[in-house]
């Protein structure tokens, strides 16, 4: 800022862009100092391994199995489109829809009267909705395992009823309930905080102008609430894409997916060329759906 | 339509056990009338407004529009349309989708939409900004954009709450000049709720003074401040001085240094303490040799304090009671003006004075 309009030009003060200049710099140093135990770990923990894994997708594998720095190569990509692959691929991505989709059709009702409610019962709710993280990811699957087993209540409820017993365990559809299960609060708290947010007013208003309740909701509400929505997905998308620990307790040999395909190519079969290919090819959907939400959230908005 | 635009009949909103938002409100607003609900926050007019709209129900009472019992309509089926304190307007649409919401609810034909929006648009000058979103808007304009949503309907009765609320001086100052001619040109019943007293006094047919859930007077503006019925109807209006007196006789009193004044003949009073409402615009100061008008009342008093205010004068005098008395004078020539310490006697006429219940 030079000498303002207003002010006599023989009143006013030297100029001192030094002064200026120095308190900007300051302004950065200070900045970069409260960053930077942030930059040391995103570059420690997250850029340096994933360049490793990128050198590693195009590295070599001797005679034994042992992984060569040399001889770059692109096979362990050209692999990737291989009908297997591709097939698990699919298989992945729709079962990662598939559960998107019920968490946003279950999880909205639900986050919906959350947010409507009185803060008190509000809250008490919102602890219900994180309980589940208190205990181990990896025991609350195993449970599902004796729920959905052959002697389990869910088949033993249907024999009561007079069905046959229901061989759930181990298939594509335990699987999605274990999916389901396991990222339906990573949708109910992006959609409550939205919901929560909403100005109730709009709703009035529309209502005033003749709108149902339906229609309010259709036209306010919701797209209103798109960020919600939109966060909701991805929170839940992604997750269940690179899934490890559930299609590999629920699931059976027939339904591998791409999270214990991964983890099979680095542990039983070695091929760590092909498994870092297959990380940054699910990383590279991931990144599409990502700005695909993204730009269709503010699209609506 | 003949019959009132409005009729409240015993309507009383209790939330929860204690709270009584309002309490047994009778009360007709007649059709094309502007009528304004004024009193301080937590009156209880807002909620008045919103069981008119159908946002809140009565608890007892009946509301009925155009003479058709409202009932537990919602508020879609119902012919009115609101002006909202926040204005709520839709973020996520312009201003002309926003205009044109409720025609689009109603299935109003699409050509004849976009007819209504821009007619409405030009009226409220905001032709040129149809495609701007309400936050690329300046308060003013969100204010008139408002507006033209909900008379776009042309509503039987348009409610409005607080509209002005949010806008600087001027502009309140300016928009309350617009929207009385609006009314006048569109003729639709106007209930407008407010806490500003001149806001209500300068637009309105009529006014409901309310308070703490009651509605206390309606009248006409001059009725509600010339003689306001109620000590917290003359106190909430503009300034006013209240002396406790004691009637001695049916128009006569004493205040409490003795001295004997004449009150309006006919005041329903009986015998006993009564409070009395005097406008400061309606004293005047005489000297101690000047004459005074035959019939006033005369009270002598001292100066104790002057405030100048470029068009008027303000001066708090002490005439021996419990409370000092507010004296305004107009800035004309030929009006004297008394110093402070001045004796002086302090003059009004019976007639200008309100016994009010308390």
């Amino acid at each position: 800022m030079t000498a303002p309009t207003l002010t006599d030009p023989s009143t006013a003060g030297p100029a001192t862009p030094e002064l200026e200049q120095a308190s900007r710099k300051a302004e950065a140093r200070r900045g970069l100092l409260i960053a930077l135990p942030s930059y040391v770990y995103l570059v420690l923990l997250f850029v340096l391994p994933l360049v490793l894994v990128f050198v590693y997708s195009f590295a070599t594998r001797d005679s034994t199995g042992q992984t060569v720095l040399a001889d770059w190569n692109l096979d362990s990509y050209r692999r990737l489109f291989s009908a297997a692959v591709l097939e698990i691929f699919v298989r992945s991505l729709v079962l990662a829809l598939v559960t998107t989709v019920i968490c946003l059709a279950v999880s909205y009702p639900f986050a919906f009267y959350i947010a409507t409610r009185t803060p008190r019962v509000r809250n008490v709710l919102l602890v219900f909705v994180m309980i589940p993280f208190w205990s181990n990811f990896l025991v609350r699957t195993y449970a599902w395992r004796v729920i959905l087993g052959s002697e389990g209540p869910v088949s033993q409820a249907s024999q009561l009823l007079g069905g046959e017993p229901l061989r759930l365990l181990f298939t594509n559809t335990a699987v999605l309930i274990g999916l389901v299960y396991g990222f339906m609060p990573f949708m109910v708290l992006p959609l409550y905080a939205a919901l929560e947010r909403m100005d109730w007013r709009l709703v009035e208003a529309a209502r005033d102008l003749y709108a149902d309740g339906w229609t309010a909701f259709r036209k306010v509400t919701l797209p209103l609430s798109m960020p919600g929505v939109v966060a909701g997905s991805i929170l839940v998308f992604i997750p269940s894409l690179g899934a490890y620990v559930t299609p590999a307790l629920l699931g059976g040999a027939r339904t591998v997916l791409m999270g214990d395909y991964i983890v099979s190519q680095f542990l039983a079969a070695r091929n760590w060329p092909f498994g870092s290919a297959l990380s940054f090819a699910v990383m590279f959907v991931m990144l599409l759906a990502t700005i695909f939400y993204f730009r269709a959230g503010a699209r609506t908005l | 339509m003949s019959k009132p635009a409005v009729e409240l009949a015993g309507v009383t909103k209790r939330f929860g056990d204690e709270l009584v938002a309002i309490d047994r409100i009778d009360l007709t607003v007649e059709d094309g009338e502007f009528f304004s609900l004024l009193g301080p926050s937590g009156c209880g007019k807002t909620t008045t407004l919103r069981i008119i709209a159908g946002f809140e129900f009565p608890t007892e009472g009946s509301v009925r529009i155009h003479g058709s019992e409202m009932g537990l309509k919602p508020p879609n089926q119902r012919p009115v349309n609101t002006v909202f304190q926040s204005y709520a307007l839709f973020p996520h649409m312009s201003v002309a989708e926003n205009v044109a919401f409720g025609l689009n609810m109603k299935k109003v034909e699409r050509s004849e939409v976009q007819r209504r929006v821009s007619r409405v648009l030009d009226q409220v000058q905001l032709a040129k900004r149809a495609d701007a979103r309400p936050s690329q808007l300046s308060g003013g304009m969100q204010q008139r954009v408002a507006l033209a949503r909900a008379l776009v309907n042309e509503p039987e009765v348009l409610l409005l709450d607080e509209p002005l609320g949010a806008l600087d001086l001027k502009l309140r100052q300016a928009m309350q000049v617009e929207l009385k001619d609006l009314q006048g040109r569109v003729g639709i019943t106007f209930i407008y709720v407010t806490h500003d007293q001149e806001e209500a006094l300068t637009m309105s047919d009529r006014i409901g003074v309310m308070n703490e859930g009651r509605l206390l007077q309606v009248g006409r503006s001059e009725e509600i401040y010339e003689h306001p019925t109620s000590r917290f109807v003359a106190d909430f209006i503009g300034d006013i001085n209240l002396l406790v007196v004691t009637m001695n006789g049916s128009s006569t009193a004493r205040l409490a240094n003795g001295v004997e004044i004449g009150v309006p003949a006919g005041s329903a009073v009986v015998d006993g303490q009564v409070t009395v409402a005097l406008r400061p615009e309606r004293l005047a100061l005489y000297d101690l040799d000047e004459e005074i008008p035959a019939g006033h009342n005369r009270v002598r008093v001292q100066v104790k304090r002057r405030l100048y205010y470029g068009d008027v004068h303000y001066y708090d005098v002490d005439a021996g009671i419990d409370t000092e008395i507010e004296v305004k004078e107009e800035n004309r020539p030929g009006v004297e003006l008394h110093e402070v310490g001045d004796e002086a006697y302090l003059v009004w006429s019976p007639e200008a004075a309100n016994v009010v219940t308390s």
